[in-house]
């Protein structure tokens, strides 16, 4: 059932696009698909009559399966439209049914155009309709994607702006890193470290990468540049909490950090930092 | 061998990099992957989606669940229709950039997995293929 080999369903629905065009329009009013506030008729009307050419376009070329290269622009422009609407505060479900609310008038016309031959017009139901689901979770997926986005980069912004260089001793300084470490952000950070040495002139940074899920060849370029930029300044670097499987995935990587000292733990770097600037922690016995 | 799962991702922007990192490190979770074996699989994919966009000026990804004699594997796959790489095994050495890059990426994602397939064609473009097997 449903195969589509011969199925009629493009060159219908491209017979019939204007009529299509509006019966969905009102569908979306009725459903409420989107927030008529958020979103201009004239925009709105565009937009859905460029899904349907694109639909028609994808329905030509497979009707088996929209992960397909051939629906590949149908996808993108859903991305596009599903994305735009996380930015822009639609809920999820106005962005799942935006696609959902075409069903009713496409069901509608085939029922009409293929009143005489039922079992034509079940399998082309089961067509559409499984096709429709595929683009109405693809559209809530990117919907999805567009709200993590947003999250991230809020989430980005906030360490951006608060600034995680501590002088935690005299002379020593520690930057804990949290987070994706992106070409934006480790710029800031490291401006705000090369300005901090000079500050409190300092002579030991330790930088803590225990909060960075993944350090890739870019992030250990940066930690590199970064590195290589305090020691110009005269000041020692010391990484901290490189843990197990980043350590095992680094050297497979082909990233070392021959020159540069490394500690397992910040308490571990923090002892090493210490014993550099001549200071001795010594543990005093209690008195009864 | 059986595909039980497959899903694409759009590559166009560095925001997709990390969007792609998540999406790994979750099915590899999802596939009770090691710890190691989802850091080294999470940063191979981050390698070849950061390729793919600033070499192959933007492309796609495939993840896909293999299941081939009760192992079961996640494959992913980067193909973009940019530049492609006139000399492949140039290409795979370590340090070589035409960049500014560490040059480590091809290179280095390639240990990084079990099975590294690479694929270019001049002006038509690049395809890598990489599988992990988990370790039962
Ligand atoms: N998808 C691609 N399309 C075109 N060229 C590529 C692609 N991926 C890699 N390359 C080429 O291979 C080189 C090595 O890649 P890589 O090891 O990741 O180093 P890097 O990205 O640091 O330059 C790149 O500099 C580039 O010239
Ligand atoms: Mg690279």
């Amino acid at each position: 059932m449903g195969t589509g080999k011969n199925s009629k369903i493009a060159e219908i629905i491209n017979n019939s696009k204007e009529e299509l065009l509006e019966n969905w329009l009102k569908e979306q009013k009725k459903a409420k698909a989107q927030h008529t506030e958020l979103i201009s008729e004239g925009e709105l009307r565009h937009r859905s009559e460029e899904l349907l050419s694109l639909f028609v376009r994808g329905c030509l070329s497979g009707l088996e399966d929209t992960s397909t290269e051939a629906w590949s622009e149908m996808r993108d422009f859903l991305s596009s439209i599903s994305r735009n609407n996380a930015r822009q505060g639609f809920s999820p479900s106005e962005t799942a049914t935006y696609i959902f609310s075409l069903k009713q008038p496409v069901f509608a016309l085939l029922r009409q155009e293929l009143s005489n031959e039922p079992d034509a017009l079940l399998d082309e139901i089961w067509t559409v309709s499984k096709l429709l689901d595929s683009l109405g979770l693809h559209s809530f997926e990117e919907y999805q994607r567009g709200r993590e986005e947003i999250i991230e980069r809020q989430r980005q912004e906030m360490i951006g702006h608060s600034n995680p260089v501590m002088k935690i001793w005299e002379g020593i300084l520690t930057v804990p890193l949290i987070g994706t470490l992106d070409s934006e952000r480790t710029q800031v950070i490291m401006e705000n470290l090369l300005q901090k040495i000079v500050d409190t002139e300092s002579s030991i940074v330790i930088i803590e990468i225990s909060g960075v899920p993944t350090v890739d060849t870019e992030v250990a370029q940066y930690l590199f540049k970064t590195v290589a930029a305090a020691k110009l300044m005269g000041t020692e670097c010391i990484i901290s909490g490189i843990r197990p499987q980043i350590a095992q995935t680094m050297v497979q990587l082909g990233v070392a950090f021959d020159d540069i000292m490394t500690k397992t733990t910040l308490a571990d770097a923090l002892q090493y930092a210490f014993k550099q600037s001549n200071l001795d922690i010594v543990q005093h016995q209690k008195r009864a | 061998m059986k595909i039980s799962h497959n899903e694409t991702i759009h590559l166009g922007a560095s925001e997709d990099i990390s969007y792609i990192r998540q999406k790994v490190r979750k099915w590899m979770v999802e596939l009770r992957f090691s710890l190691v074996e989802q850091t080294k699989i999470v940063t191979a994919a981050s390698e070849l989606a950061r390729n793919t966009i600033e070499h192959g000026g933007g492309g796609r990804a495939q993840l896909i669940v293999l299941t081939d004699n009760g192992r079961t594997g996640l494959q992913l796959i980067f193909e973009d229709n940019g530049p492609g790489i006139p000399d492949l095994e140039l290409a795979l050495e370590d340090g070589y950039s035409t960049g500014s890059g560490l040059g480590l990426g091809l290179s280095g994602s390639k240990r990084l997995v079990d099975e590294f397939d690479l694929k270019s064609k001049p002006d038509k473009g690049t395809c890598i293929t990489i599988t992990k097997w988990r370790l039962n």
